[in-house]
């Protein structure tokens, strides 16, 4: 690895903390954004030669308020520019400010700039755009890319999108504990989108999209890191990096969705899992359950056996009914009635869902699991609705060639 | 002498080396580590899991915990202390000495950029036994 890649590497984890406290010192996003850009040019013209400063967030957060501020103080006084050794002499002033920012002020701080992004005003597509670009760092080409729309495009979603959070008041005063919790569990909520945003893409989408899992992956850490004893937080991370473990069995070569029990299990990450694992043995000692690490304990199931047919659904099926307790929702019913099905046949799953048609009839994974089990249970026809129904929702083509793969196995049954 | 050669560097910034990444500091380590082992120099190594999945106990100031009346050891979620650098993995090296520990510890430095190692003579040694896989 070259130093520029490791400076870039150093600048990247950096940068949550540094722009986090950027913000709180200049109370704007785009001046802390550019006070932080300031620094990294900095870093990127004095590290190769001085190497990195002990402390590196310390150093950038430093440099690139002093650099804000002569900016300022420039306009101001239309005086002539410093020196480059003014910028560089922050060697003592630079210790002194570390040791006032401790972490807990960088928790709040990291905390704040992560939850302006999850602003309710924001429509989800607006929150995980803004927190690629100012907390991970991506460019807007970058996410651009990711979301199959232009730059342009993507640039004037991101402006419009801070200056809805520059008219909104960014909460600066130090939260309580209940608002802290509040404040986390919105951030966890969209760092799930972003996974989610990278995860449930097929296709060609698949490739250009995989880069969110990783950010969303490192956004779950850098909170945990924070929240070290918050078992919701391993939780989430936990599952994150489980689901994660099998993304490289899940499509085909065409892009297509690999059935859990048709995967090649060889192929999923084991180093994940372990930690995935582990992670939620962590979780758990605490005994407060919660939605998170109850799904990392279902992805957990499905990661450890050996093969499909050696899947617990018995415990799977207890956890779903865990998770309809803790989030009531016909997805998580629906959800229970594949383990249902696995357990105790599809007559039994079939009644547990039907009740579900009224909300879920707009939902095309209602109809292709509705679908799955009347043939199953040999009602061809109405499979063969309920399939048509499916396809007619779904909302890309792989969805829909899924479908029409069951139909085809329907028509050579009959 | 038994030395154990404590490897430390920023986690957040090595867990965002890319798989390519990650594989390449592997491969430079993995042979700095055959050639110990031809020597048999090297005992076990470890690479470890990221202080997330850290879990640290803590014995009460007072006491240990080990006579009745003793206060129960408080079990913390994350790593032993906070610093910038992580505890990434050991290496355990069979030595002449300091001089050679430390050889051997430039030649790893070499091998994976950044951070640093801890140097340490080892009291107790358990080569242990295991030799399976992970979860």
């Amino acid at each position: 690895m070259t130093d520029m890649a490791w400076i870039d590497l150093a600048l990247r984890s950096a940068r949550p903390r540094a722009v986090g406290a950027l913000l709180r010192y200049f109370g704007d996003l785009d001046a802390a954004e550019e006070a932080f850009q300031e620094a990294c040019l900095a870093a990127l013209s004095k590290w190769p030669e001085n190497g990195p400063p002990r402390d590196v967030a310390a150093w950038l957060i430093f440099v690139g308020r002093n650099a804000a501020l002569d900016v300022v103080r420039r306009r101001a006084k239309d005086r002539p520019l410093p020196s480059e050794d003014a910028l560089s002499d922050t060697d003592d002033a630079e210790g002194a400010l570390a040791a006032q920012l401790d972490d807990a002020h960088y928790r709040d701080d990291i905390l704040r700039l992560l939850f302006v992004c999850c602003h309710p005003e924001l429509p989800s597509t607006q929150q995980i755009a803004l927190a690629l670009r100012i907390v991970c760092g991506m460019t807007v080409k970058e996410i651009a890319r990711a979301f199959l729309v232009g730059e342009t495009a993507m640039e004037q979603r991101i402006t419009r999108a801070k200056a809805r959070i520059a008219a909104a008041a960014i909460p600066f005063e130090t939260p309580a504990p209940e608002e802290r919790a509040a404040r986390l569990r919105t951030v966890a909520a969209m760092i799930y989108l972003v996974f989610n945003e990278g995860y449930s893409a097929t296709g060609g989408e698949a490739q250009r999209r995989a880069p969110l899992c990783g950010e969303a992956i490192r956004l779950g850490r850098l909170l945990l890191r924070l929240f070290a004893d918050e078992p919701e937080m391993m939780g989430l991370l936990a599952l994150l990096l489980l689901q994660h473990a099998r993304a490289a069995a899940r499509l085909d070569a065409d892009g297509a969705i690999v059935l859990l029990e048709d995967q090649d299990r060889a192929l999923w990450d084991r180093q994940a899992i372990a930690e995935g694992v582990a992670l939620l043995d962590k979780a758990m000692r605490h005994r407060r359950p919660g939605p998170y690490q109850v799904q990392a304990a279902i992805a957990a199931l499905h990661d450890r056996a050996a093969t499909a047919a050696a899947t617990d659904w018995a415990e799977i099926d207890t956890l779903y009914a865990t998770l309809e307790r803790l989030t009531p929702s016909p997805v998580v019913t629906l959800n229970r009635a594949v383990a249902v099905a696995k357990l105790r046949g599809p007559a039994e799953a079939l009644a547990l869902i039907e009740p579900l048609a009224p909300k879920l009839s707009g939902y095309f994974h209602f109809f292709g699991v509705r679908g799955a089990l009347l043939a199953q249970l040999g009602r061809s026809d109405e499979a063969r609705a309920a399939f048509d129904r499916a396809i007619a929702l779904a909302n890309t083509a792989v969805e829909a060639a899924h479908i029409r793969m069951h139909l085809d196995r329907l028509g050579r049954g009959a | 002498m038994l030395y154990a050669l404590l490897c430390y560097n920023d986690e957040q910034a090595v867990g965002s080396w890319s798989k390519e990444e990650d594989a390449a500091v592997m491969d430079k380590l993995a042979a700095v580590n055959d050639r110990l082992a031809r020597e048999k120099k090297l005992g076990p190594v470890a690479r470890l899991m990221q202080t997330t999945a850290a879990t640290t106990l803590r014995k009460s100031g007072k006491n240990r915990g080990l006579e009745a009346g003793d206060e129960a050891p408080l079990v913390l979620d994350g790593p032993f202390a906070e610093t910038k650098e992580q505890l990434l993995g050991f290496f355990v090296v069979d030595c002449a000495n300091l001089e050679e520990a430390l050889a051997i510890t430039r030649e790893l430095g070499v091998a994976n950029p950044g951070g640093a190692y801890e140097i340490r003579p080892i009291a107790l040694y358990l080569p242990g036994s295991l030799t399976k896989e992970p979860a």
